[in-house]
């Protein structure tokens, strides 16, 4: 009777689990023979779709743009993130619950409707401090926070932040030093977390780049893909290629700060 | 978030009433920062929605939104977010059963749980471009039925239609569902169906009054953070639908990538604001409902 | 409908006959014979992994044995499945439908055999009075303490008449103070319904204070079967001797059917045994010590190193130089030695067991 229900089991998750393989791995394979093809059906496969990569000069510079963009994102999302999030943890506890709101707003303001209240402001930037699409940053360290705010906030969770700042302050550090040699070295991965969540999201945004007039990746496959489609899917495998490796990165390392059920606040 | 109460060590500073000042200077940055890149767009596109082009208070924006067009851009906009989400909240909660069932450390759990982490957020261009090359006119899975004589785009090339963007959806609805619905599975204790079962309960009982109720709360509310997901897409129907045309996302963009922007410039912001409540409204409720499914499926 | 609803069905007798469960290579249960009297409250007890949960789950048919039968009045049961058993059962812990309030829970046991809602009514009402929650009816899991959810999920085992009730560790996840009260209340209830029941746990206390009959396992197999006072008092092997009570190991020597140790000779319980070294199991009661006189040297005289107070007795730890031993008696008498005194020892004149094992006992 139990076996029964057993092998019933089994034989649903086997059917879902090769099915939905099927499902999402055919796209992804789908591109990688895409962007493989030779002039005509009989044409043995070719990698000249990936070499004509480096011969775009559009792609290239958006493709280096854009990994400057995700650095510059990370990098700002942690250096205005966490010391806000220390700062609210130690001295003003009262308006946490105001900031975690802030910080998931972000949620419930589609990409595409924001971008309509950031133009003028974009505007105002390109004509008084600078046209160059690396203040896209100001506008992804935005989008990232949801993310980033629930994976510091996991992370300083699991450290002692009270004891620890005070007991550096105490030997006379300063608030910079209280940063950078005692919180941060504390939560390595939640930080890692925080920052491979922003660099993914950064390489896979097309709407605020394309609606400001900027090229970015994503923006600059969409672009090639009109006259070489053969290129620009292979540059979409790439980018998809490198946020799975990240994202792996992620799951190794970060493992156990991506726990759902995890609720902050607890200390085993 | 640590508990509230104790007031930190004071610093050695000998501060009176700048104390208060001092202690608020900390989180002065970040409140600047949001408030100049979230709060003020969105305070732009709430004053811009009901600014008429003189700049005088008006509803004409919204009298915009009345017309057929932008009309039938909504009521798609909602039917393929709607389609979209209950197929990938079926399919995904199927999957989350097939990997909640196995061993919660093994290697298809964690395999399963990254590719859908990566699979979420691959949308936009790059899905779209995927999707062509699997199923467009010269695709990969095209070409294939062609092959064995079955020609799929034989009334029509749907993929650039609504039902090759919804199925182009479904791709990425199905690892979100997995992603948030899995926690609501993993909260059901053996222990339930055990009782279930030495209660007289048969597999259908449990599931009818037991598994069924506790798991319809999270189940509803991920399909609406599904449905809000949907509908705040923009990038795969841009690179998808070249022409543009009728969505809500690509209304907006039409308006303001076009030259006719001067005319009415609040229209697009009066887009933009209506997409936020109907999101805003949509969020509530999933976090209304996920509020209910924590108490009882820690 | 009168107060002989409580009663619900006379007691049924429950036969384990041969009972064997593997997984894989890993033998959980060996041929468990075990019988429980109708209305007889029986408790397995024993360490983690000794096969305790095991036996419960077959007997409940939440999972198949490898070998042997389940009998209920002397019907096979081993072929049905676990929802057509009727047996009562309660978990250690998350045991409540969380959606459900009490009276539901109660309940749903007789909403599963289409009793009608005022029947249901009726039986939840009566079985909640039955474990004392008769106002907590309307409250959902999460407005209940651990016991007052325990004691729910008695109410709701017991609501469907069952033919026997298996608690699994049920007080385990609970508070001390709540647990020996809501074990008391348990066996009561059980009393009163007569109802034939299986209690399974880790905590020697608990099981020797409800029993009527304790079975104690280890790996697999059963010890020794017998009431509470006679697997304390006579331990049929040194694991039940160290798992039940605590109990001094001390190096001594067999010889014609006694053994020696530091000084003193002590009849065994086996008096066949071998001679030659062994390890004698000296239960704390049983040592007394003497603190008037010329102590004098040798084995049997020691330093008080420290003095539990466990109450209406303490225990005391006593150094004898080359080993410490535990001695047990009336709080009264343990002050006369308070820590730091010289003591002599004695050991009364009871039979002992000795082990021969070179390994560490068993962690009880």
């Amino acid at each position: 009777m139990i076996k029964a229900r057993r092998r019933k089991l089994r034989i649903f998750r086997f059917t879902v689990l090769v099915v939905m393989g099927l499902f999402f791995f055919l796209p992804i394979g789908a591109m990688f023979e895409f962007s493989t093809r030779g002039n005509s059906i009989n044409a043995p496969r070719t990698l000249d779709a990936w070499v004509q990569i480096s011969q775009t000069p559009g792609l290239i510079k958006a493709i280096t743009v854009s990994l400057q963009l995700a650095v510059i994102t990370s990098i700002g999302m942690v250096a205005l993130l966490l010391p806000t999030m220390v700062w609210v943890r130690l001295r003003l506890p009262q308006i946490s619950r105001a900031v975690e709101f802030i910080c998931l707003l972000p949620l419930t303001v589609p990409a595409i409707a924001l971008v309509v209240g950031l133009r003028p402001i974009y505007r105002w930037i390109e004509i008084n401090i600078d046209p160059s699409i690396l203040t896209l940053a100001f506008a992804y360290l935005i989008l990232v926070l949801p993310y980033s705010y629930r994976s510091l906030d996991a992370g300083l969770a699991t450290i002692d932040l009270k004891t620890l700042s005070e007991a550096a302050r105490s030997l006379g550090a300063g608030w910079g030093t209280v940063m950078l040699r005692i919180v941060i070295p504390n939560m390595p991965s939640a930080i890692l977390n925080a920052c491979l969540l922003s660099v993914a999201l950064v390489l896979g945004e097309y709407t605020v780049a394309n609606l400001l007039n900027f090229q970015n990746l994503q923006v600059a496959v969409a672009y090639v893909g009109l006259t070489n489609a053969g290129t620009s899917i292979a540059v979409a495998v790439g980018s998809l290629l490198l946020a799975f490796i990240l994202l792996m990165v992620l799951a190794l390392v970060g493992g156990r700060l991506q726990q759902q059920n995890y609720i902050p606040g607890q200390r085993t | 978030m640590t508990a509230a109460g104790n007031p930190a060590v004071t610093p050695a500073r000998p501060t009176r009433g700048g104390r208060f000042t001092v202690t608020w200077v900390g989180v002065v940055p970040f409140f600047v920062y949001v408030g100049l890149f979230l709060l003020l767009p969105t305070a732009i596109i709430v004053v811009g929605s009901f600014t008429d082009p003189k700049g005088g208070f008006s509803l004409a924006n919204f009298q915009g939104i009345n017309k057929p067009y932008m009309l039938k851009s909504f009521q798609q906009s909602l039917i393929i977010s709607a389609i979209s989400a209950g197929a990938g909240a079926i399919f995904g909660s199927l999957l989350a059963y097939a990997v909640v069932t196995g061993n919660p450390n093994g290697i298809l759990r964690r395999a399963v749980m990254s590719a859908s982490g990566v699979l979420a957020q691959f949308g936009g261009v790059a899905l779209a471009f995927a999707f062509i090359a699997t199923l467009g006119t010269i695709g990969f899975v095209t070409e294939f039925l062609l092959n064995h004589g079955i020609d799929i785009f034989h009334n029509g090339v749907w993929l650039y239609e609504t039902p090759g963007l919804i199925l182009i959806y479904v791709y990425f609805q199905i690892p979100l569902m997995l992603l948030v619905f899995l926690p609501a599975l993993d909260g059901l204790r053996p222990q339930w169906r055990e009782a279930a079962e030495s209660l007289g309960g048969s597999t259908w009982h449990y599931w009818r009054y037991v598994a069924g109720p506790l798991l319809a709360p999270s189940f509803l509310g991920c399909t609406l953070l599904l449905f809000a997901n949907a509908f705040s897409a923009y990038a795969t129907a841009a690179a998808l639908l070249t022409q543009g045309g009728v969505l809500v996302p690509l209304q907006i963009q039409a308006l303001i990538t076009s030259e006719t922007e001067a005319a009415q410039p609040g229209l697009a912001q009066a887009l933009a604001l209506a997409m936020i409540i109907i999101v805003v409204i949509v969020m509530s409720l999933y976090a209304l409902l996920q509020r209910r499914t924590s108490r009882w499926l820690r | 409908m009168s107060a002989e609803i409580t009663r619900g069905k006379a007691g049924i007798e429950v036969q384990l006959q041969d009972l064997s469960r593997r997984y894989g290579p890993v033998i959980a249960l060996n041929d468990l014979n075990l019988t429980l009297a109708p209305g007889e409250l029986v408790a397995l007890l024993g360490p983690s992994g000794c096969g305790k949960t095991t036996a419960m789950r077959l007997v409940a048919g939440l999972e198949e044995a490898n070998g042997g039968r389940v009998l209920f009045g002397g019907k096979d049961v081993t072929d049905l499945p676990a929802n057509k058993r009727d047996v009562g059962m309660v978990f250690q812990a998350y045991s409540l439908f969380p959606h459900m309030t009490a009276m539901q829970n109660v309940a749903f046991g007789l909403r599963l055999r289409r009793k009608s809602s005022d029947e249901r009514r009726q039986r939840a009402g009566e079985m909640l009075e039955l474990v004392g929650l008769s106002g907590f009816a309307d409250r959902y899991a999460h407005q209940l303490s651990g016991g007052q959810q325990q004691r729910v999920a008695l109410a709701r085992a017991l609501a469907i008449e069952p033919t026997v009730l298996l608690l699994d560790e049920p007080l385990s996840a609970l508070d001390a103070k709540v647990r020996s009260r809501l074990r008391d209340e348990i066996r009561h209830v059980q009393l009163e319904v007569g109802i034939t029941t299986l209690f399974v746990t880790h905590d020697q206390e608990e099981a020797l204070a409800i029993a009527d009959r304790v079975g104690v396992m280890q790996s697999g197999h059963l010890e020794q079967l017998g009431p509470p006072t006679e697997i304390y008092s006579r331990p049929a092997t040194p694991f039940v001797a160290e798992f039940v009570g605590l109990t001094n190991r001390l190096d001594g020597n067999v010889k014609s059917g006694a053994v020696e140790v530091r000084g003193t000779r002590l009849p065994l319980v086996q008096p066949d045994a071998a001679d030659g070294p062994a390890t004698a199991l000296v239960r704390p009661e049983a040592v007394s010590l003497a603190v008037d006189g010329d102590l004098g040297t040798g084995p049997m005289v020691g330093t008080v190193i420290a003095v539990a107070f466990l109450g209406a007795t303490s225990r005391v730890t006593v150094d004898l130089g080359d080993v410490t031993v535990l001695a047990q008696m009336p709080t009264a008498t343990a002050a006369a030695h308070p820590a730091g005194t010289r003591v002599r020892l004695a050991f009364r004149d009871d039979p002992v067991l000795i082990a021969r094992e070179e390994k560490a006992a068993v962690e009880a």
